[in-house]
């Protein structure tokens, strides 16, 4: 029942101690064939096949960071806070384009998340047979389309909408223009569109590894559950979910992921502005849609290693997440006593 | 997603092993001059926006000599950056390299060769009017400054008398992603308004002090078109094919220009004539002096070392830049870039006389 959870965060690194399981059966099978050594070739082999990947992750680690150190020096770690991206002045801090993408991923979980689980449930226990697999389908498809075409989605159909409806709608209908979170002009780009866009994004990954969980736990506990005199409702908040918590957990955090590291679709609907405003109508920043921008026509030493440095940010804070994910869903499934 | 990666993957591996072929074709000189087909004959790279001219350039060139050119329009920066580790055999770029970037070229001394011209058009989004605005370099650099937030303020309607100008904020959308396009833009308003040039200043990428920015010519134009109120920059050419509102600027000459090909060649014309007989090139000519020009216009450039070492791939670059200069101004115009003035084309075809073929750097 972890095995949606493993599946996407490292999958070759538990291949290693996995590998070492199985081929005990095969061996005794070889060994009629005089063929220890073909055994060892193949477990040699594999392991190798399975440190490519720390390997390359450590490559990919020093790469960044000795082309980051630069930035590094010469700014210290005000790099991380500081507000200025001035490549005419050589003056670089990263600070709004880590606030922005931090809050649209935020927004991105609080809007999917709900949504996602909600579906997958339905899908689980409550849709009849007939429309499960159409709607499955058409969920799992929305992972299918390209960033860009979201972008475009976004720029054309999303932010207009925010702009003419639904922003109007927030500020003045229900009167919390106000409010720090919802106050300024309306254009239409912005960390909220950015958000929605990410929702929408890793909305169908959440809820298939949900569905997955979901349709794993066993007959047995609902009909325990049900037997006890359980609700249907009562049944799956008491019975099913608490048995899928970490998978689902699991999930969220690979929607998580992926928000993170997004980069065209924001690009085009978040309105690229070096800021940090409350308001969730202004535009932002995100890091992966910095270096997308710049990249490209940056031709000053300190300009490219500074936008090295914020790769290497990026790099750092969804290791820091994804170790926080593997955590919560250890101690998730350890208080499951599953 | 998988099955969307792998014919790309396959493409780039043929065009890995094509360059790959042709690389080891080029160190055996006992085969004929001409290439067989499929080879490449010089790698260039750098500057998105002539690549539409320039690989038209480069087809034409190749179906009337045999001569093939493969260009990779990777920005400028990066076609500098490939020119000076000397892994092409040209670059291209739409600003001009500074004196730090030409210190660090590993081939030696760089040749600029102007090959046509941009312009840059201020779109706007005031559905109320009906004449194109009009906007002075300092007007529109205290617009993109923030100093002026009303598309009524007295200054706009003092330039457009009778114009029914509305009490709207003006939004102000700048390109998001490090463009010529801005640098162009940058450049002028740094020329025209001392508080721009020392607050943000010119560059392909600066810190803006107002408004939302959006990726590529595209997200800008989008942008402006479904909001009112807003104003922008985009590529001459872009703003053509797509119909958009351009605003009049007015010129070192007191003139309302709009952009088009010809003032912009104008604007070239008009610098042209001043350069000395020793110049680089590596000159702006944002705010031209001169009947007619448009006052945002600026060269884009071919970078080519001015020793080349190796005899072949060099006499082929320099008579492919004698082609372009000759004839590629007639397929300019028709895409909607500005061709270089005729006086300009035959001095510079002199100057390319000055690139030594089979010299040691």
């Amino acid at each position: 029942m972890s095995a949606p959870v493993a599946a996407p965060g490292t999958p070759p690194l538990g291949s290693t101690s996995s590998g070492t399981g199985p081929p005990n059966g095969p061996a005794a099978l070889g060994s009629i064939r005089g063929g220890a050594v073909g055994d060892r070739i193949y477990r040699w082999t594999i392991t190798g096949f399975a440190l490519c990947v720390p390997l390359l992750l450590a490559l990919i680690a020093l790469e960044l960071g000795s082309a980051a150190w630069p930035a590094f020096r010469r700014f210290g770690l005000g790099f991380l806070a500081e507000s200025h991206w001035d490549a005419v002045n050589g003056r670089f801090g990263a600070g709004p384009a880590i606030f922005g993408t931090v809050v649209s991923s935020i927004i991105a979980l609080l809007v999917a998340t709900p949504l996602a689980i909600g579906a997958a449930i339905f899908l689980s226990e409550f849709a009849p047979s007939w429309l499960r697999q159409p709607v499955a389908f058409l969920v799992d498809l929305l992972a299918a389309i390209p960033s860009v075409v979201y972008g475009l989605w976004g720029i054309f159909v999303l932010v207009p909408l925010l702009r003419t409806h639904v922003m109007p709608f927030l500020s003045n209908t229900l009167r919390l223009g106000g409010t720090p979170l919802f106050s300024g002009p309306a254009y239409g780009p912005s960390m909220l569109a950015a958000g929605l866009i990410l929702a929408v994004m890793i909305l169908p990954y959440i809820s298939a590894v949900s569905r997955e969980v979901l349709l794993a736990v066993p007959r047995s506990q609902r009909e325990a559950a049900l037997a006890l005199g359980a609700t249907r409702w009562e049944m799956i908040w008491d019975a099913v979910l608490p048995y899928a918590r970490s998978g689902i957990v699991g999930g969220v955090i690979l929607g998580l992921g992926r928000a993170l590291g997004e980069t065209m679709a924001v690009t085009m609907v978040i309105g690229n502005r070096a800021e940090i405003s409350a308001s969730l109508f202004a535009p932002g920043y995100t890091m992966a849609s910095l270096i997308a921008n710049e990249f490209s026509e940056a031709t000053n030493e300190l300009h490219l290693s500074a936008l090295m440095a914020v790769g290497a940010t990026l790099f750092a804070i969804t290791l820091v997440v994804s170790a926080i994910a593997r955590w919560l869903v250890w101690r998730v499934s350890r208080e499951a006593g599953t | 997603m998988i099955a969307l990666a792998k014919p790309r993957a396959v493409v780039l591996l043929v065009a890995f092993a094509t360059t790959v072929a042709c690389g080891g074709g080029d160190r055996a000189p006992g085969e004929t001059g001409r290439a067989s087909s499929g080879s490449v004959d010089l790698t260039g790279a750098g500057a998105t926006f002539p690549y539409p001219l320039y690989s038209k350039w480069f087809s034409d060139y190749a179906s009337r000599t045999g001569v093939r050119i493969n260009y990779q329009s990777i920005g400028s920066g990066g076609g500098i950056r490939q020119l000076s580790e000397g892994t092409v055999d040209f670059g291209a770029s739409d600003s001009p390299m500074t004196d730090a970037e030409l210190a660090k070229a590993k081939g030696g001394p760089v040749m600029h060769v102007p090959t046509v011209l941009g312009a840059v058009a201020v779109t706007y989004n005031v559905p109320e009017l009906r004449e194109p605005l009009r906007l002075t370099g300092e007007l529109l650099a205290d617009v993109f400054l923030g100093r002026i937030t009303k598309w009524n303020d007295a200054r706009i309607a003092a330039l457009n008398s009778g114009a029914p100008l509305p009490a709207k904020d003006i939004l102000v959308v700048h390109r998001s992603d490090g463009s010529g396009t801005t640098f162009i833009f940058t450049d002028y308003l740094a020329a025209t308004s001392s508080s721009w040039a020392t607050a943000p200043g010119k560059g392909k990428e600066v810190q803006w002090p107002v408004g939302l920015g959006g990726k590529g010519n595209e997200g800008v134009a989008g942008q402006v078109k479904q909001t009112p109120g807003t104003i922008g920059y985009v590529e001459l050419a872009y703003a053509k094919q797509n119909r958009l509102p351009v605003a009049a600027i007015r010129n070192a000459a007191g003139e309302y220009v709009t952009p088009s090909v010809e003032s912009a060649t104008a604007a070239a014309a008009g610098v042209a004539e001043r350069l000395g007989a020793s110049t680089d090139y590596r000159v702006s000519i944002v705010n031209a002096p001169g009947a007619g020009a448009y006052p945002i216009s600026s060269f884009t450039w071919i970078l080519a070392y001015r020793n080349q070492p190796d005899s072949t791939k060099g006499r082929k670059l320099v008579d492919f830049l004698r082609w372009a200069l000759r004839e590629g101004g007639a397929s300019a115009a028709a895409l909607d870039y500005a061709p270089l003035p005729p006086a300009m084309v035959s001095r510079l075809e002199q100057r390319l006389d000055s690139i030594r073929v089979g010299a040691r750097p």
